[in-house]
């Protein structure tokens, strides 16, 4: 009987956790004042910094970011994920990094051939919701937050069944 | 502002109101009746008289009960019909069309025309015509939500992927308070909305003015709180018709001024009101779209004051 409650709780808390919403950014500003893109560095090689997303264990922030990813027009060139005029970002290659630091940097700054800058235009809270909503396309967050279902018809699987692509960074073509 | 069934204003809610006071008057007689022979009961049965009834009397009496709650219960039930048959044949063809879109949780509307530029988009404030019909189709833009404004009609449902139109007429002119009234998630009680029936004059110069682009602000205030809408996020979600800012998820704000309340009716618009609600939406609103965004007070005051300004 014990163990059953205390079974019982755990997964009460695990719940609460993955449910939990955040109408603000938990930490205001542990932004990514210098996020590497490149992978030379002066003198010796050190890991970068470890940059956690706040929002990837998160099932109401990924489901928001699933609704800002239509709503600002990502669909656009990125379409459900598959790429069209933008890349594909369901699948394992990564041209500006999969970090989710590197993520938030490219939608904040904007990349070369294409990728417009949308500094200023989203909060961060937003964009940080992006962020963990374009790692769960290629299956990259824990599976129990990923969105379930669309809103409307998708062709692909939903994002909490797509297998974790472990991603491979291709770098500039 | 008018919001009570009992106060009806227009052709639909007068039937409702009808409907509901024969079902009052008839409850009301039926509870009078049944306390008073609970009481006589009562005081029988403290004296301790017997009264000599047997099995068989009073189970006669439970039948002819029984029986005459069927034929009110029948009664009423074949009233609502009619009413319902009433409401339903109100339609009349060539009528205005408005488009409501319930989201989590305001109203966006959407007065239709032929010509796609003379659409008129607004929220959480409806204008209609005195003495005439007018349809409104009601969709949801993501979960079951439903439209009730006690004075004018009954409530629908607005269901995602289906569309449903309710039929109006406001008789009498007057300002009348509208409610979700379907839970519809954490801020249901903050998503009302307004309508205003007034004179067909008065309501073709309102939709001639916000046919209208938005006014261009004239002091340097104002000015430069246009240049902060279209540099901030502001334009991501909202739309001021004549500038860069064409978002389309949140409520169209090129005639903000015009409008009474503010966030679907929690807060009346003043500017104070207003200078809160974008330094900080989600301490009043929590759970509401609108992000928290970092602006200077002063960036803040200057986009105020252009909003303010349209009219």
């Amino acid at each position: 009987m014990k163990r059953r409650l205390a079974i019982a709780l755990l997964v009460l808390t695990a719940a609460c956790e993955r449910e939990r919403r955040d109408f603000k950014l938990p930490n205001g500003d542990h932004l990514t004042a210098a996020t590497q893109v490149s992978q030379l560095q002066p003198g010796a090689p050190s890991p970068p910094p470890v940059v956690e997303s706040p929002f990837q264990d998160n099932a109401y922030a990924l489901s928001e970011g699933k609704r800002l990813y239509s709503a600002f027009n990502c669909v656009g060139c990125h379409a459900q994920g598959g790429g069209a005029i933008g890349p594909a970002l369901m699948d394992h290659r990564w041209i500006y990094g999969s970090r989710p630091d590197q993520i938030f940097s490219t939608i904040v700054q904007g990349r070369p051939n294409g990728m417009p800058s949308f500094a200023g235009k989203i909060p961060d809270q937003q964009v940080w919701q992006l962020v963990a909503y374009v790692q769960s396309m290629s299956g990259n967050v824990p599976k129990d937050a990923a969105p379930a279902r669309n809103d409307d018809m998708q062709a692909s699987k939903p994002e909490l069944r797509r297998e974790p692509k472990p991603p491979v960074q291709t770098g500039h073509r | 502002m008018l919001q009570s069934v009992l106060e009806s204003a227009g052709i639909q809610a007068a039937r409702v109101e009808s409907e509901w006071w024969f079902i009052f008057r008839v409850t009301t007689v039926v509870t009078v009746i049944v306390l008073a022979g609970l009481a006589v009961a009562v005081r029988r049965g403290l004296r301790g008289r017997d009264t000599g009834a047997s099995e068989q009397r009073m189970l006669r009496y439970i039948g002819i009960a029984g029986a005459i709650t069927v034929v009110i219960l029948f009664a009423i039930l074949v009233r609502s019909i009619f009413t319902s048959r009433a409401l339903a044949s109100e339609r009349v063809s060539d009528v205005m069309q408005i488009e409501v879109m319930a989201y989590q949780w305001w109203w966006s509307v959407e007065y239709q025309h032929p010509e796609p530029e003379q659409r008129v988009r607004t929220a959480n404030e409806l204008h209609i015509p005195v003495g005439k019909t007018v349809a409104i189709k009601l969709l949801a833009s993501d979960v079951i939500h439903s439209f009730w404004v006690p004075s004018l009609a009954g409530k629908l449902d607005a269901i995602p992927g289906h569309e449903a139109v309710l039929w109006l007429r406001a008789d009498r002119a007057g300002v009348y308070r509208g409610q979700c009234a379907e839970y519809c998630g954490f801020q249901h009680a903050h998503m009302a909305f307004v309508v205003i029936a007034e004179p067909p004059d008065d309501f073709e110069r309102w939709i001639q003015a916000q046919r209208k682009t938005a006014n261009q602000p004239q002091s340097p205030i104002e000015q430069r709180g246009l240049q902060l809408v279209q540099q901030r996020a502001c334009v991501m979600c909202h739309t001021i018709r004549g500038t860069a800012a064409g978002g389309r998820i949140a409520p169209d704000l090129t005639h903000f001024a015009t409008r009474s309340t503010i966030a679907a009716g929690t807060l009346p618009r003043t500017p104070e009101h207003v200078n809160a609600w974008i330094s900080d939406p989600q301490a009043i609103k929590p759970g509401n779209r609108m992000p928290t965004i970092a602006l200077a007070p002063e960036d803040r005051a200057a986009i105020v004051a252009y909003l303010e300004q349209l009219r």
